[in-house]
């Protein structure tokens, strides 16, 4: 019973962050009718401003301080943040530790201006295209910006650690009344959890219970119908794309304390998010979260060293593997509606 | 000429003529001269020109003819590579037998991976295959470690047991691959004044390969089934209307198109006897789709311009370093040197993904049926004007669609 609690809590985040990327691919797909193969490519970006904040935080200028010496004897250089001199030691080691929660509100206005951009200066371009061309085009836009970021960054993980506050584990195994120690979940991840949560709960709310998530809902059903009722149909579908892209740049800031990003993560969770969006089925908001957090928990079980024993190599093929009984058996996926994208 | 209208001949020819005088085009620049770097014309450089056109020739029977965009053939190009290095660490070091079992089985898998992937088409077609290859991918770096080496990939080592061939040479070395008796590492050098033409063994080998490839390709872009597959890309619905069932036609290309690459990948061993799972990695794959669109898909030589075109400028670009660049713009003023370096460097050497993921992007913005569709258009300008001069008399009869 821990053991099988236990793995669902750990399929959790990875869950949450297919969850979210799968959910701006299938807004995407819904409003705009365009395959994103960049999608993959905007939480790497989102995951390198958290990153690039850390730095801009850590900026330093050296002093001597004549009242310490090093090993050597000499005195000793200290280095001393920018932002502890500007605002005062405490503010500032409180700025460079909570960088990644701060990185959601700086990610935020970038993520949308790189979705508008995107969007108008490329994307736009594809619409009456056929979706190989799409795929293709997007598909070179997220090679060019994994190689950007390498060039900047260089090609190894960068680790950028939570705020000290969420470092150590959550002992969840005595809130449900079992032994000490025995489900342990680390904060971050329950934080993760809850975040993407939210996210996706904004999302949903906004689309259901506002004026513009109603006619983007129209929109997404009868796209000329709606032109025809004199609405700038296209404009709100802009917005829809920086939306998808703010929801993938704040999945991937927050994802940088669990694993640490270097510029080809968001390929990794881009191949995987397609095959959740196919599962969820193409075009439906809510099959694309249910079935990300399904995987995502269904790859923990998987990855349970008594399962590998049994089938080995299973933890890295259950999720195509459930992907082809799922089009096999249901070819518009789980939750998929009659009529979308059925060629 | 053997089954082929005249056009098709001539182009056959060319390709062919192109083929054998390899050495030579590729080579136009002396030894001597700065600009030798670009010459393309040593073994290495064009068994891979070789190989990876059997590879787009084979893809573009699929994607071109059919439409179905396929991410993960790469898979197969792994699969061919490691069957046929066990061919050769069990059975023989001659490169046929490994050649055929290559193909055979990335043949079988295709078919497996066809007949699941083409239940669907459009976009979820090209993410099951992707979805296929990622799995192959995966489980060749993990759990199928003792088959395909893992990590460090696969090679031959010298207490493989290889029945019916050694397992060593008498001087205690590895064998090399051969075909019956011929060294595929064999090469001569004609040096003719500064320049050095290499005619190797390896290459030929490949190249006649890549022509028996070619001329199959021609004659099924000719075939009923040809048509057939065209009809599958302009309208499958009308197809089935018309009481044909379109599923066995895209299998059967589908395994075409796999045994090409399994061939492909195949030669890739038998020029060079190690195998690695990074072969099958996703963006290979989205390689050989660029090389197809590059050249043109569905055009007949398109495929082959493309993967030329790609292995040359990766080859190139990625040996090109600062020092080279400094090089290059030495004579002029030390600022206006300095600029252009900081602007061309990460283009170039280890930034040789960033041009091919532009490249990409701008060939399909701005040319979607590649190079056959560039020079065509070009080709047109300059005849539209001479039509227009001697036409003028004679109003048009193009009879209306």
């Amino acid at each position: 019973m821990e053991a099988i609690i236990l793995q669902v809590l750990n399929g959790l985040d990875k869950g949450s962050a297919y969850a979210l990327i799968a959910l701006g691919l299938t807004l995407i797909f819904g409003t705009l009718g365009v395959v994103n193969f960049a999608h993959g490519a905007l939480f790497m970006l989102g995951a390198f401003v958290a990153v690039t904040l850390r730095r801009v935080f850590n900026l330093s200028f050296e002093t001597i301080d004549e009242t310490q010496t090093d090993f050597l004897g000499n005195p000793m250089a200290v280095q001393t943040p920018y932002v502890e001199h500007w605002f005062g030691p405490e503010v500032g080691s409180f700025l460079i530790d909570w960088s990644v929660p701060i990185a959601v509100l700086v990610a935020i206005p970038i993520m949308a201006l790189i979705g508008v951009v995107m969007e108008r200066g490329l994307i736009k371009h594809f619409y009456k295209r056929p979706h190989a061309d799409q795929i293709l085009v997007t598909f070179g836009l997220a090679i060019v910006l994994q190689e950007i970021v390498k060039a900047f960054y260089g090609a190894n993980p960068i680790p950028t650690p939570a705020p000290e506050a969420f470092v150590g584990s959550f002992d969840f195994g005595v809130l449900l009344g079992f032994d000490p120690f025995t489900i342990m979940y680390p904060y971050w991840r329950l934080v993760y959890f809850g975040f993407s949560a939210i996210i996706i709960g904004i999302v949903f709310a906004f689309l259901r219970f506002t004026t513009f998530g109603m006619v983007v809902r129209a929109g997404m059903a009868d796209r000329e119908t709606v032109g025809l009722l004199g609405i700038d149909i296209d404009r709100r579908f802009v917005i829809m794309f920086a939306i998808a892209a703010v929801v993938a740049g704040l999945a991937g800031v927050m994802y940088t304390p669990i694993l640490s990003p270097n510029y080809h993560i968001g390929m990794e969770f881009l191949v995987l998010s397609f095959v959740v969006v196919v599962v969820g089925g193409m075009g439906s908001l809510a099959g694309a979260v249910a079935a990300g957090f399904l995987l995502g928990i269904l790859q923990s079980f998987a990855s349970m060293s008594q399962v590998i024993e049994i089938i080995p190599g299973i933890n890295q093929v259950v999720i195509y593997l459930v992907a082809v009984v799922v089009l096999l058996t249901r070819p518009r996926g789980l939750m998929g509606r009659k009529g979308v994208m059925e060629e | 000429m053997l089954g082929l209208n005249k056009a098709d001949a001539r182009l056959y020819l060319i390709v062919l003529g192109m083929l054998v005088f390899a050495p030579f085009l590729l080579n136009p620049f002396p030894e001597t001269s700065g600009l030798s770097q670009f010459n393309a014309g040593y073994p290495d450089m064009m068994q891979k020109l070789a190989i990876f056109g059997i590879f787009a020739v084979g893809y573009n029977l699929l994607f071109g003819l059919t439409g179905y965009l396929s991410f993960g053939h790469a898979a197969f190009i792994g699969i061919g590579s490691f069957s046929g290095m066990w061919v050769m660490k069990l059975l023989t070091m001659n490169v046929i037998p490994a050649l055929i079992i290559a193909m055979l089985v990335s043949g079988v898998f295709a078919l497996l991976i066809g007949y699941v992937s083409l239940r669907r088409s459009g976009i979820y077609f090209s993410i099951l295959t992707l979805a296929f290859a990622q799995m192959c991918y995966s489980l060749s770096y993990s759990v199928l470690t003792p088959i395909t080496g893992g990590e460090t990939g696969l090679s031959l080592s010298l207490d493989d047991p290889r029945i019916l061939g050694a397992s060593q040479t008498e001087t205690g070395n590895i064998p090399v691959p051969h075909l019956f008796g011929l060294d595929m590492s064999a090469a001569t050098t004609i040096d003719v004044g500064a320049w050095n033409f290499t005619f190797s063994a390896g290459y030929y080998f490949a190249a006649v390969i890549m022509a028996i490839a070619f001329y199959l390709t021609i004659r099924l872009f000719r075939s009923p089934f040809g048509l057939m597959l065209r009809a599958i890309k302009s309208n499958q619905t009308r197809m089935s209307y018309t009481g044909l069932n379109p599923r066995p036609y895209t299998l059967a290309v589908f395994v075409i198109s796999g045994m090409y690459a399994g061939l492909a990948g195949g030669l890739m061993i038998a020029m060079d006897p190690q195998a690695g799972s990074e072969r099958m990695l996703w963006t290979a794959s989205g390689e050989v789709v660029l090389m197809t669109i590059l050249g043109g898909a569905g055009t007949l030589v398109g495929p082959i311009l493309g993967a030329g075109f790609i292995v040359y400028l990766e080859s190139i670009i990625s040996t090109i370093g600062s020092t080279v660049l400094y090089n290059w713009f030495g004579g002029l003023p030390e600022g206006l040197s300095n600029f252009l370096v900081a602007i061309i460097y990460p283009f170039v050497g280890k930034g040789w993904h960033l041009t091919l993921g532009l490249v990409f992007m701008l060939v399909v913005i701005f040319l979607p049926g590649g190079i056959v569709e560039g020079g065509k258009r070009i080709g047109g300008l300059f005849r539209r004007k001479k039509t227009e001069e001697t036409t003028d008399t004679t109003s048009s009869a193009e009879p209306g669609e």
